[in-house]
């Protein structure tokens, strides 16, 4: 047992491009993994969470080299991956293992189950038929399967079983590394709960290093020794999963962390609430790609804003810019009611910028108030991409508030 | 208060297949008074989908046969005509169901799909309905409504389409709205946003609202009373605060046990779902609960059994002010905590501690 970690990703990136026009030219990108860094040891689980489309599925393809990443290192027990050729990849093929989300789309349905979960034996070369079988069924028995399931075919089994079966196929090959994404999601909470434990205990016995991608928390904290918070291609947050749930350190970890409904109908109900959905990843926002949903944007250093306030001005000031702003306000008043705005600013010169600009949504003149906005309350959050940084609570988060005293979660003045 | 705006009475389906019949609902019974929100609970094949889908009729009746009494408002709808039901579906029960994706339309913009649902059930012109389809789509929380009143369901994400397809069903302002899953195809923040949203719109128009899922962590938020499914049969049904403070059916224990991620080790249930042509006798639940005993193995359903208020601490009064909307629920005896267990009769003395394994 050494300290160096079995798999070690360093600035993964992923970029798709995009082609438009007659010549299908590239006109941008989506970087749909960008700069990815984490480290998973042997006998560990390393934790991606998320919400769909975040990139966390592409982490793990191209951390495994199922598509070559576009940018970054991945080594796998020191070696980098994408100088494995010829026998060394197909070691690293056969010390890698994957198993993905659904279950029902995972096996030949003409192959009974033996013949799936013995076909990687055969593809790395164990010629012996009555050897393959013998480990074939030793596996299924592992997972808790008997061995007369062994010549039945997927479509005789329940979701759940399929999912053992999926595992043993992964496992039939003695990996050091098992990557499971979304292993549980389509799955009943009573199975879900089997299928977790029967990782918990494979993990146990065989001593695997484990990356498990999920957008369900629970089953994160159950599983996992340490987490990453995946946003829009970044990782925002990393730590040991104790630490990160009861100390998170980013807005969006927070965020994510109290939408998850507690099974207490007593829980207060005091969820940070995100505007807005995930934006467009071929169009990220400038800076932190969180501030347009951020319930914590850190206002101008040049104005004094209340806690939560400068949230509402940002917001007016995303809708102008995206246009999103219909021309139907009576007067600045109503403007101000649709975006939760106080009727006035504690700051005299932020004000007189705000009553500017709704001046000019009154009249009509939306784009006139979204520059006059835009000139004047720029955040930082807008202009400076956070790296991962070490916090207070000893895990790193990328955010420039940081290290700043959790004050703004205050409710909004004139509420 | 006391009638219920819906009643299911032994309410019974059944699908013919060619592995023989299967008992999907066995013999239901539950109520959703006005302004009120019961949960649906349990995992696939209980029957809680289908057993919502029946009471507008949304399950063929050629494949399966419907028995038992649905009243609603004091119309038996199972007795009702095709066209005597349409007043109904749509109108005053609307459906959200779990997929967005499947219950958009393709090919006509949003605007136009709502403004279809509202000109089904009411006679206003296009000019009107298409208003009427803006402030609905207002109030559900489309951001700029008119201008995305001519967008087509791909222009919109998987929230939006979930805030459209509520919108849709809010049309004709219906009494009771029926929920199945709406929030399981979301991301969590999403379903946070549509949670808050239909609780807005209930309190707002003091509607029922009927919501099935499979996540414990929604019923907590949302339920007023909750109605536990296991194999096409009810186990437990109460308010939600005895239900979750004090869970009586060793199914329900079970459920909440095998919840992941509560900081503590989890319980697995153990053995397999019944086999819905084949269900076993006596309760469902019995092969694989860790205190069946001779009785549970044998006989029909067990009774529902009412559970004694637990010795004060466990089901007081709740009187936060953050619960005054839900003050009245507890000590009120129109919706008394029941299990459908044999462990809970004058003969067996209630094990205080039923635990998921006590090995």
């Amino acid at each position: 047992m050494t300290d160096d970690p079995l798999l070690s990703v360093r600035d993964l990136a992923q970029h798709y491009p995009v082609r438009s026009g007659l010549l299908r030219r590239v006109t941008g990108h989506v970087e749909a993994v960008d700069g990815v860094s984490f480290d998973v040891h042997q006998g560990e689980t390393f934790g991606l969470v998320g919400e769909s489309g975040c990139g966390k599925s592409t982490t793990a393809t191209s951390m495994l080299h199922l598509e070559s990443p576009t940018g970054g290192e991945v080594r796998f027990d020191g070696d980098p991956v994408a100088s494995l050729d010829g026998d060394a990849m197909d070691r690293f093929r056969r010390r890698a293992q994957v198993v993905f989300q659904d279950p029902n789309s995972a096996f030949d349905p003409r192959l009974t189950v033996a013949e799936s979960v013995a076909e990687p034996l055969a593809i790395h070369g164990m010629d012996d038929p009555d050897r393959r079988r013998e480990i074939t069924l030793d596996t299924l028995e592992r997972v808790g399967l008997a061995a007369a399931d062994a010549d039945r075919y997927p479509h005789e089994f329940s979701g759940g079983q399929k999912q053992r079966i999926a595992l043993a196929r992964a496992l039939v090959l003695n990996p050091d590394l098992l990557v499971v994404d979304e292993p549980v999601s389509a799955l009943d909470v009573s199975v879900q709960a089997e299928i977790l434990s029967l990782l918990q205990d494979l993990q146990a016995d065989l001593g695997l290093a484990m990356v498990l991608i999920s957008h369900d928390l629970g089953v994160v904290r159950q599983v996992c020794d340490r987490v990453g918070v995946m946003y829009l291609g970044k990782l925002v947050e990393r730590g040991p999963t104790e630490s990160l749930f009861s100390d998170p350190q980013h807005p969006y970890t927070e965020a994510l962390l109290s939408a998850i409904p507690e099974p207490d109908p007593r829980a207060d109900d005091d969820a940070v609430e995100l505007t807005g959905d995930v934006p467009d990843p071929s169009n990220p926002p400038a800076g932190c790609s969180f501030h347009p949903r951020c319930p914590r944007i850190r206002p101008p250093d040049e104005f004094e804003f209340t806690n939560g306030t400068f949230r509402a001005v940002a917001d007016l000031k995303l809708a102008l810019a995206n246009g999103t702003v219909d021309g139907e306000f009576d007067d600045s008043a109503a403007v101000r009611e649709a975006f939760d705005l106080p009727s006035a600013l504690a700051d005299d010169e932020a004000e007189q910028v705000l009553a500017d600009a709704l001046d000019s949504v009154i009249a009509g003149r939306n784009e006139v108030a979204a520059d006059r906005l835009a000139e004047a309350f720029t955040s930082e959050c807008e202009r400076e991409v956070p790296a991962l940084e070490p916090t207070a609570a000893g895990h790193v988060a990328a955010c420039i508030r940081r290290d700043e005293p959790s004050t703004a979660d205050a409710p909004a003045e004139g509420d | 208060m006391t009638d219920s705006l819906l009643s299911v009475r032994d309410l019974r389906i059944r699908f013919g297949t060619d592995d023989g019949t299967v008992r999907a609902v066995d013999g239901i019974d539950f109520d959703v008074r006005a302004g009120e929100t019961v949960c649906l609970v349990g995992e696939s094949g209980s029957g809680k989908t289908v057993a919502c889908e029946s009471i507008t009729r949304l399950i063929p009746t050629t494949s399966a046969t419907v028995e038992g009494s649905i009243r609603f408002d004091g119309t038996d709808l199972t007795t009702l005509s095709e066209s005597a039901l349409e007043s109904y579906r749509g109108g005053r029960i609307g459906h959200v169901f779990q997929n967005p994706q499947d219950a958009l339309d393709p090919v006509y913009t949003v605007g136009a799909q709502v403004v279809e649902a509202i000109r089904i059930h009411r006679d206003v012109s296009k000019g009107r309905a298409r208003e009427q389809a803006i402030d609905l789509l207002d109030r559900v929380g489309i951001g700029d409504a008119e201008s995305r009143f001519e967008d087509y369901p791909h222009q919109f994400s998987g929230g939006m389409k979930q805030r459209v397809v509520v919108a849709m069903a809010l049309a004709c302002d219906p009494d009771l709205l029926i929920a199945d899953e709406p929030t399981t195809a979301l991301d969590v923040t999403i379903q946070r946003q549509v949670l808050d949203l239909l609780a807005d719109l209930q309190a707002e128009r003091e509607m029922a609202l009927l919501f099935v899922t499979h996540d414990l962590g929604v019923v907590a938020d949302i339920a007023d009373r909750v109605v536990v499914m296991y194999a096409g049969a009810v186990m437990e049904r109460g308010d939600v605060y005895d239900v979750f403070e004090a869970p009586a059916h060793p199914y329900t224990r079970a459920l909440m046990a095998c919840l992941p991620g509560r900081g503590e080790a989890f319980e697995t249930i153990g053995g397999q779902f019944p086999d819905p042509t084949d269900p076993p006798d006596g309760c469902r639940f019995h092969p694989r609960c860790p205190h069946a005993i001779e009785e549970c193995e044998s006989g029909s359903h067990p009774d529902f059994r009412t559970m004694e208020q637990a010795d004060g601490t466990a089901t007081a009064t709740p009187g936060d002010d953050a619960d005054t909307d839900s003050a009245t629920t507890t000590g009120d005896d129109a919706r008394p905590h029941e299990a459908a267990c044999v462990l809970y009769d004058d003969v067996h003395t209630i094990p205080t501690d039923v635990g998921v394994a006590d090995d």
